[in-house]
């Protein structure tokens, strides 16, 4: 006797009551306040913020302690909640040029207009464990130098701009495509590349444009500037006439240099990679400039040399981390039906096979 | 019902563009129309696509039945039920003939749809051509000029190599002499199901595609005419209630590997035990019998 199962819907209203215990874990042990999460684990904030496309870090923050710290599940808490947003219209584009930078590095040149600052970086840190830490180690003050506000930090490929010797940016007045509002169809601008960049896997990134470094497509980067800092955020206000700030928001900013022979098409110059993440995030920046500049190509009118970085096509359907955690995992949902034709399939063909194969045998 | 959110979550315009993609769909059978996916609250892979559809089909009359693997109360057919319980405040049912619109994984149900129903087909990759053409930019030049020989050489390689066209789900399908379709991943045993009186439509999300097949479409399984298609189906009966003629789903019963043979439309199996049939492992339905 056989009684079909059931209850899938008990099943799933318990899997959700533990899956909140297991999340709040032992209560002897203080909550995490999503304050705390947004203060202290500030990077994860940013790359929930940049890869779900929404500058709120305290959504953000909120996010990551739902997810119990898995930072896809909170960018995808993130997505699925902006995609309810209404629109009230678009900003003007963010100046970065005026950036209040806490950082800012060239590796091109040792020193240029508004210097080098090298801001509060990992880079030169010695990775030891700091036990300290552990044991709520105090923090030591920074010495700060009040900053001239009105230093300008001007953009370190202009100085190449102005000998003509990098290639210059094409000036677009059009309004950039969305990707979250139309379906993307290729090819891609230029623009919507970017933009799906700007919210693409980190991780993907990073793999992408270390690939290019070693020789899949490769293309001479230099890290012209990498800058981190505030930028404001205007916004036109039909009524008034004018654009007004309606917040800073934090971004990191990077641009190569590319060495470039020339082409056909264009003499021999310098060229460029862009990357612009919100928060701070230089690896991604810097991935994201390698990555831009490689799928460049037949604008510049290179050979592809067809490696993966330079196949836009490939880029951008895989590298939305949204996406492919879906579609790969929804393999573990229920295949019951395909499964069993596909076994009804083997079995016929096993069957036939090993009869050819007695057959074969009997006339021998 | 949760009034935190618009009728069936989307917004208004949102369902606009959705419809004005299906009403496209339907004017171009087969054709996949490029759609502006929303991200939904479920992930991609569990039925985004599926689920904007019967957003932007559901009306606050409708009666949603949805299944998964052919059955009611697997878990994700569960959760995408309750979301427009919560969200359209609709009526649900399980019964096939009682509902208006059906959203629907992998099968479609045994018993014949009317004209006043809608399915709707969750669909992982609506691209047939996809695993012989990964490049979405080529395969959309294939549709549009017909050329689909690749598709034919393929299943031309299958019966060379295996004696069989060994494709035995997501059989691809001809739409009205003019494109090649996905079925979404159904077993070919339901393809022949697909010139029906009821409305098809396919979402799927994470693709951004939507396509559909309107009421008494011509639907054709591709094939040779020395090698016709097969539906295939188990030899066997359901062990429940003993039907001969529905798709059934295998069983491991004990540790020394003993199968059982079920109805996957867990509807049907219900309607046939409750009608009397009893299958070879199935009991006698009696009035106190849970």
């Amino acid at each position: 006797m056989y009684v079909a199962v059931k209850g899938g819907e008990k099943a799933i209203d318990n899997a959700h009551t533990w899956l909140g215990e297991i999340r709040r874990g032992d209560t002897d042990i203080a909550a995490l306040s999503v304050a705390q999460i947004r203060n202290q684990l500030s990077l994860a904030v940013d790359r929930v913020m940049a890869e779900g496309s929404l500058f709120d870090p305290d959504l953000a923050a909120l996010a990551i302690k739902q997810s119990r710290g898995d930072l896809i599940e909170a960018i995808f808490l993130i997505r699925a909640y902006r995609t309810t947003l209404p629109r009230f219209g678009a900003s003007a584009p963010i100046k970065t040029e005026n950036m209040a930078c806490m950082r800012r590095i060239s590796a091109t040149f040792k020193d240029a207009p508004g210097g080098q600052v090298l801001g509060p970086t990992f880079d030169y840190t010695h990775r030891l464990l700091d036990f300290k830490l552990a044991a709520d180690g105090e923090v030591g003050k920074a010495a700060k130098v009040e900053a001239d506000a009105n230093e300008a930090k001007p953009r370190i490929t202009e100085f190449l701009n102005q000998e003509g010797l990098i290639q210059a940016e094409p000036t677009v007045d059009a309004t950039p495509p969305d990707l979250t509002r139309e379906p993307m169809e290729l090819p891609a601008s230029r623009a919507l590349r970017l933009q799906a960049l700007a919210r693409g896997d980190e991780g993907f990134l990073l793999g992408m444009g270390y690939s290019t470094q070693r020789g899949y497509g490769r293309n001479h980067a230099f890290v012209g500037e990498l800058r981190i800092g505030e930028v404001a955020v205007e916004l036109d206000i039909p009524e008034l006439g004018f654009a007004v700030e309606i917040a800073d928001i934090e971004v990191s900013e990077c641009e190569t240099v590319n060495q470039f022979a020339g082409s056909k098409t264009e003499p021999p110059q310098f060229t460029r990679g862009y990357g612009l993440v919100f928060g701070q995030s230089e690896r991604k920046a810097i991935s994201m400039a390698l990555l831009d500049r490689s799928l460049r190509w037949k604008e510049l009118g290179e050979d592809s040399a067809g490696s993966p970085a330079q196949d836009e096509e490939f880029v951008l359907y895989h590298c939305d981390n949204i996406q492919a955690t879906g579609f790969v995992e929804h393999i573990k949902l229920p295949h019951y039906v395909d499964f069993q034709a596909e076994l009804e399939l083997v079995r016929t063909l096993r069957k036939e096979a090993t009869e050819a194969k007695a057959q074969r045998e009997a006339m021998q | 019902m949760s009034t935190e959110y618009n009728f069936a979550y989307l917004d208004e315009q949102t369902k606009r563009m959705i419809r004005r993609a299906l009403l496209k769909g339907v004017a171009i059978p087969g054709y996949q129309v490029p759609f502006a996916s929303r991200e939904m609250p479920m992930p991609y892979g569990w039925g985004t696509g599926g689920v904007q559809v019967t957003a932007a089909c559901l009306v606050p009359d409708d009666t949603l039945k949805v299944i998964d693997q052919g059955a009611d109360d697997t878990t994700n057919a569960v959760s995408i039920r309750k979301f427009f319980e919560k969200t359209g405040g609709v009526a649900v049912t399980e019964e096939t003939a009682n509902a208006t619109v059906i959203q629907t994984r992998h099968r479609i149900p045994e018993r014949e749809l009317s004209e006043n129903q809608i399915i709707v087909y969750q669909v992982p990759i609506p691209e047939p051509l996809r695993f012989l053409e990964p490049r979405e930019t080529e395969t959309r030049k294939m549709h549009a000029l017909e050329e689909y020989g690749l598709m034919h050489v393929k299943l031309y390689e299958d019966i060379a190599r295996h004696g069989h066209i060994a494709t035995s789900y997501a059989y691809p399908v001809m739409i009205e002499g003019r494109y090649v379709m996905d079925p979404s991943p159904i077993p070919k045993f339901d393809n022949p199901k697909m010139e029906m009186p009821a409305l098809q439509l396919f979402g799927a999300g994470r693709e951004q595609r939507i396509y559909a097949v309107p009421p008494y479409t011509k639907v054709v399984s591709l094939d040779f005419e020395d090698y016709p298609f097969e539906k295939g189906g188990a030899s066997q009966d359901c062990g429940l209630c003993g039907a001969q003629d529905s798709y059934l789903d295998e069983m491991i019963m004990d540790d020394s590997g003993a199968r059982m043979f079920v109805c996957s439309d867990t509807d049907y199996c219900r309607e046939r035990c409750e009608a009397g049939h009893i299958g070879e492992m199935g009991v006698p339905l009696t009035e106190d019998a849970a």
